[in-house]
């Protein structure tokens, strides 16, 4: 019913003279805290299963999909071509092209946004976008001093150059190296990264533990009401995200002690309950043209309007490391001409609660949008009761590629189910970085 | 571990030590492969019921050697026993002693089936006793033969002949490796409905099942062999299965839909899905079935609730949905059990829900055939799956080797080709009927 309507409302679409895409669905394997029930399992076998069911659920077997795109944040060297791979051991076409795409925590939204504009443009008729992570079986590296040694040694000709190579070597040198959530430039941890911005806002703990039992409550209520059986395919004996506590209450989430920001004393109040743990997992969502899905019976469950990307400096203390979807979303509404209260549905990724309440109060600021955004007002508050609706990464857990694609199809199962309306999607990444993006019901 | 036996008792120098101690040697039964012939021999047409010669057109017209006498020295594949007409007691007696040396040249894998009419409720006592001689005849038979071979009967209501498609269709069956495990039991056919498919290898062709419980075991078996019979998988099962759910949809090539079958509009996920996916839905095959034994004076409301509500109280509610839906020609394959039929010690719940199924199926039929559909039940013994791998050794032993004739437990498989059948259009004719897949097992009927 909203068919015709809503492409003709989409006014990125109607003015640059390119086609719809639209979300045809989506399938990611229940996420799993780190060291848990995936610890033996490895990006491509996670990557593998997702799309697997996601074929299962469409009836994709033996089909060649235009472009498969996902990507991984933590990815060992020998995973250079991670999703090629993965498509390899699906019952997809074997000749379906696959690459990697790695933009930290946005990854995800980057390979769906991308894959999105190419339908846009007629290159691709159908695409799958997702991501994957894992903290359990990441890659540990050699020291970079055993890593120089042998290399020299490899390059050695002669006994000499052999003895010499290995002269260098140090026993402190056997120390392994494991990767960190540390910023590279700033040897801070995203945590405490956060733990800053969030004291900048003034975001109370009271509020981020109410954003964490309301993102529990939602996501619980959302498994009740079947909401995940058609977006979800239980991996290993894991039916549900395991990082889900519906139980959980606000005297519990007060009792935690302040994991970031420690040395701000009293006023530390970031903690293991408003904060995502690390988690495995991996997600995938079908795209596709109209066309494409009318000729295979698929449904379309929501048009991806279009979407955006922001950086900000966090090096030199600029802005929180956080806080580009803050820039990001503006830039999104003045494009597609919308306000921020034009939406029917907000999807913020919660990195950590405070990350979802700087970023609202941001834009409630009037000195933060006039000088930091250049806008004339503020971008305003949104009506909270309409965030998150089905959880989100603070109760499902934050495998860091996959979470863009548990949002996306997530946000256009929610749009159908309503019929009409639009949805922001928000993702902040590492280095600081993030991804918006605009869905439109169908 | 039975196939293992099973080579050991059949093949070499133990064969003949197993012989020589009279252990029971279960033959390994002909089932249904791709290009294989339809029966390993000439066929032998017994008696004169005027069903005989159409019946032998029939087969000539499949291309099968046929013979209205037994050949001497010759080996036959089937013997077809025309007992349609017999009046008296006494008219069974020659073509029972012409059938005795015909089995004698029976091969390994052979079918007797015969042709008679339901004994009913009708007021002549002798031609009931005629007829109801060929029950026991048959099923006595049944136990006598070796090598895996099998005898079944096929009923003909009054009306019906040989020329009914249902007819035609479950003589083939019955005399095909389809029916390996299917032994003892009698078919009838109601009905003149019933469409014969172009294709024999494919007679599901353009057809759209649902399966229930399709993750593993007997419904992957089912999901399967539908989908090699040319259906259009939909293949149903709880979430909690999704991962084998979505290997068994992507081996059929069919789709994937999570879904708890006891949930209040379970029937109209099933509809919807069908109808906007793959534009249609003429099969459901009600496989979803839980266990949850226990000995009645132990049993909790738990374990028996769960059991009725997902075994049958899921399947009436989604049946009432497919004929409120008014699907046209929609035919319902239900699961019940033998431990529906005859019981089975600590399972009162899943035997009171098997017999349930039974009486839906018997008490649906005129509804669905009222849809131009039908519905039935395929009651399966003793079979090898990972649910009855959990059953403890001897049991297990007992009941695959002692109970059945066939001294062995069934394949997932064989419970499928009964489906397969029933849920085709050429079964059109057989409707309300429970068929046992059960290598015919001692305990019941």
């Amino acid at each position: 019913m909203a068919t015709s309507t809503s492409s003709a409302a989409s006014p990125s679409q109607a003015s640059q003279g390119v086609r719809p895409v639209v979300v045809i669905g989506g399938n990611r394997i229940p996420f799993a805290r780190s060291n848990g029930a995936y610890a033996d399992a490895s990006n491509q076998d996670m990557l593998t299963a997702a799309l697997d069911g996601l074929v299962a659920r469409f009836g994709l077997q033996g089909q060649r999909i235009g472009a498969v795109a996902a990507g991984a944040v933590l990815k060992h060297s020998r995973d250079f071509n991670l999703v090629r791979e993965s498509v390899l051991g699906t019952a997809l076409d074997p000749t379906t092209p696959a690459y990697d795409v790695q933009m930290a925590c946005a990854t995800g939204m980057e390979a769906i946004g991308s894959l999105a504009n190419k339908i846009k443009l007629g290159q691709l008729d159908s695409a799958i976008g997702g991501g994957v992570d894992t903290t359990s079986d990441a890659p540990i590296a050699v020291s970079e001093g055993l890593r120089r040694v042998l290399l020299e040694l490899a390059r050695a000709r002669t006994p000499k150059q052999r003895l010499a190579a290995l002269s260098k070597f140090r026993p402190k040198d056997l120390a392994p190296h494991a990767p960190g959530t540390g910023e590279p430039r700033t040897g801070l941890s995203m945590g405490e990264h956060q733990a800053l911005t969030t004291a900048a806002w003034g975001v109370s703990r009271e509020a981020q533990d109410e954003l964490a039992l309301k993102s529990h409550h939602n996501l619980a209520a959302a498994y009740e009401r079947n909401f995940f059986d058609d977006l979800i395919t239980e991996y290993r004996g894991v039916g549900r995200d395991n990082n889900l506590r519906p139980s959980t209450t606000l005297e519990k989430l007060g009792s935690l002690k302040p994991a970031f920001g420690r040395d701000l004393g009293d006023k530390a109040t970031m903690t293991a309950g408003n904060s995502t743990p690390l988690t495995d997992g991996a997600s995938s969502v079908l795209l596709g043209s109209e066309e494409f899905a009318r000729a295979n019976d698929l449904p379309m469950l929501a048009n991806f309007v279009d979407f955006e990307a922001a950086s900000v400096d966090f090096v030199r203390g600029k802005e929180g490391l956080l806080m580009a979807p803050a820039y990001a979303v503006p830039r999104l509404l003045a494009r597609q001409g919308l306000t921020l209260q034009d939406f029917d549905f907000y999807e913020i990724h919660e990195a950590f609660a405070g990350t979802v309440l700087s970023t609202l109060a941001a834009w409630e600021d009037e000195d933060f949008c006039r000088n930091k955004l250049g806008l004339d007002a503020p971008l305003g508050s949104i009506d909270r009761s309409k965030l998150n609706v089905a959880g989100s990464s603070l109760a499902a857990g934050h495998p860091f590629a996959a979470t863009g694609g548990r949002i996306v199809a997530t946000l256009a199962k929610l749009l159908h189910e309503k019929g009409s309306g639009r949805g922001l999607i928000s993702v902040c990444a590492a280095g600081g970085q993030g991804v918006v993006a605009v869905l439109e019901a169908r | 571990m039975t196939n293992q036996y099973q080579k050991l008792v059949n093949t070499g120098l133990t064969k003949k030590i197993a012989k020589q101690l009279g252990l029971p040697r279960p033959a390994v039964l002909r089932r249904h492969a791709a290009g294989a012939p339809l029966v390993p021999g000439p066929v032998v047409v017994l008696g004169d019921g005027a069903s005989a010669q159409p019946t032998a057109d029939l087969l000539l017209g499949w291309g099968l050697d046929v013979l209205r006498h037994l050949p001497p020295g010759r080996m036959v594949g089937a013997v077809v026993v025309a007992y349609d007409d017999v009046a008296r007691p006494g008219d069974l007696a020659d073509v029972a002693l012409n059938l005795g040396p015909a089995v004698k040249s029976l091969v390994p894998g052979g079918r007797v089936v015969s042709i008679s009419r339901p004994a009913g409720d009708g007021k002549d006592p002798e031609l009931a006793a005629a007829r109801q001689g060929v029950d026991g005849l048959m099923r006595s038979l049944g136990r006598e033969l070796r090598g895996g071979a099998t005898a079944n009967g096929l009923l003909l209501a009054e009306g019906v002949d040989m020329g009914a498609p249902s007819a035609q269709a479950a003589l083939r069956f019955l005399l095909s490796g389809r029916s390996a495990y299917v032994d003892g039991q009698f078919l009838e056919v109601s009905d003149g409905r019933g469409k014969l498919p172009e294709d024999w290898e494919k007679p599901l062709a353009g057809k759209v099942a649902v399966v229930t419980g399709a993750a593993r075991g007997i419904g992957a078996s089912i999901a399967a062999t539908l989908a090699r019979d040319g259906a259009t998988v939909v293949a149903v099962d709880v979430p909690a299965a999704g991962s084998a759910l979505a290997r068994v949809a992507n081996d059929v090539r069919g789709t994937a839909l999570q879904l708890d079958v006891t949930r209040a509009d379970a029937g109209h996920l099933i509809i919807e899905h069908a109808t906007q996916r793959h534009g249609r839905l003429d099969i459901v095959v009600h496989n979803a079935g839980i266990t949850r034994d226990k000995l009645l004076a132990n049993m909790d409301e738990g374990r028996w609730k769960s059991v009725i509500a997902v075994n049958t109280e899921s399947q009436l509610r989604m049946n009432q949905a497919f004929l409120a839906a008014g699907l046209p020609g929609l035919r319902v394959v239900s699961l019940a059990s033998t431990s529906g039929i005859a019981g089975n010690r600590g399972q009162t719940n899943y035997a009171a829900s098997k017999g349930g199924v039974m009486g839906m199926v018997r008490a649906s039929s005129a509804a669905f055939a009222d849809i131009d559909g039908g519905i039935n039940a395929v009651a399966p013994g003793f079979i090898e799956t990972e649910m009855t791998a959990r059953v403890p050794v001897a049991t297990r032993a007992v009941a695959r080797m002692v109970m059945p004739s066939l001294m062995q437990g069934g394949l997932p498989v064989d419970v499928a080709e009964a489906i397969s059948f029933l849920a085709s259009d050429a079964a059109a004719g057989v409707n309300g009927e429970t068929l046992r897949v059960c290598g015919q097992s001692l305990i019941g009927r």
